[in-house]
């Protein structure tokens, strides 16, 4: 559902960009998402089927890029990835840490002829 | 070909749903100037998030709070708040699962602002997508009842990382129940160590006043 004013965002960010870079077409959008982020690749990629025609972003194609949690222990400050149920730092045996990654939402460049 | 620009890869590292970040300051400073604390409750359906304000309205008659009602469809839990006398405005999301900034911006002008100290927002109960959506609160108040078992922190870790505090609600359903308090909590510190965690029941009013105390320090 909220992928809904997300894909639009994601059109006014590139229609902003390729504008400025004079671009006559974008082929490619790089979005960066984190895993703790809400958002479902499916949904914006259906919103941008449904929106992009007649922009400049029509016919471009959406890549995904998935950022996992990572954690920075806080005992020791080793970074590690939580894998479901094991949120134990590897070097300490320390539980959690402070979120590092994981929640990224931006889009990281355009690729344009 | 120079007019046309370059082709190749143009990096732009724009920041999604930023009109929801803009929108969300703006109701801040709205708030601000008038002295009024806002509370953003998130939940799942059911974990009862409607009760506690009910109780807490009725515990603090001293105080002037006031309530958003965030919910997909219906009026039934405004219609229990303004039994309180505490006014209210309900929001119909229709369909969407969580608030957002212009959401509560066009409730505002529903509530008599000027005359509050503290507003609670009840958002959609979701405990996934309210987190991402900042409304332009004071605090983030997380609520998960016991019968949803102390496991959800690894399932849901986003909220229990962007929470002030934490209430494990229902209490009174602990001696049924194989919740376990101690690892739950150990959890949530693992993510958020700065989040205390209360237990409460807003049936039998135990645990209520650690509530209580939290929020009387977050007022004038
Ligand atoms: N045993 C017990 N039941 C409770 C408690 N608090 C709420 N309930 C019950 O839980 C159910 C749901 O409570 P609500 O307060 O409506 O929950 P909610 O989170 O507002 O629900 P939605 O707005 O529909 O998402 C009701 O039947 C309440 O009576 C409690 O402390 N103990
Ligand atoms: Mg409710
Ligand atoms: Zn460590």
């Amino acid at each position: 559902m909220h992928e809904l004013p997300v894909t639009e965002d994601i059109l006014r960010i590139v229609a902003d960009h390729a504008q400025k870079a004079g671009a006559t077409r974008v082929t490619h959008i790089n979005l960066v998402i984190g895993e703790l982020t809400s958002f479902i690749d499916d949904s914006i990629q259906f919103y941008f089927e449904m929106l992009s025609p007649g922009t400049p972003a029509e016919g471009a194609t959406l890549r995904f890029q998935r950022v996992k949690t990572r954690f920075r222990c806080r005992q020791c400050t080793r970074e590690f990835e939580p894998e479901g149920r094991n949120w134990t730092c590897p070097a300490c045996g320390a539980l959690g840490g402070d979120v590092i990654a994981g929640k990224e939402f931006y889009v990281e460049s355009i690729e344009v002829t | 070909m120079s007019e046309q620009g370059t082709p190749g890869r143009i990096p732009v590292v724009e920041k999604l749903l930023t009109a929801n970040e803009q929108v969300a300051a703006d109701n801040r400073d709205y708030f601000a100037a008038r002295h009024v604390t806002v509370i953003n409750i998130m939940a799942s359906p059911g974990a009862g998030k409607t009760t506690l304000l009910l109780a807490t309205i009725e515990a603090l008659p001293e105080r002037r709070i006031g309530v958003i009602e965030g919910d997909v469809a219906s009026q039934i839990d405004a219609e229990k708040i303004a039994e309180t006398g505490a006014p209210v405005v309900q929001i119909n999301t229709g369909g969407a699962c969580h608030l957002d900034a212009p959401m509560i911006r066009r409730a505002l002008p529903a509530l008599p602002l000027d005359d509050l100290e503290m507003v609670f927002v009840e958002n959609v109960g979701n405990l996934i997508c309210p987190v991402s959506f900042d409304l332009g609160q004071s605090y983030n108040v997380a609520l998960l009842s016991i019968p949803e078992g102390d496991d959800k922190p690894y399932k849901y870790p986003g909220i229990f990382e962007a929470v002030d505090l934490v209430i494990v609600t229902k209490w009174d359903l602990h001696p049924y129940l194989d919740f376990d308090l101690d690892r739950f909590t150990e959890l949530v510190h693992g993510l958020n160590p700065d989040a205390p965690v209360l237990c409460l029941s807003a049936k039998t009013g135990e645990g209520l006043r650690d509530w209580l105390h939290w929020l009387e320090a977050r007022l004038g």
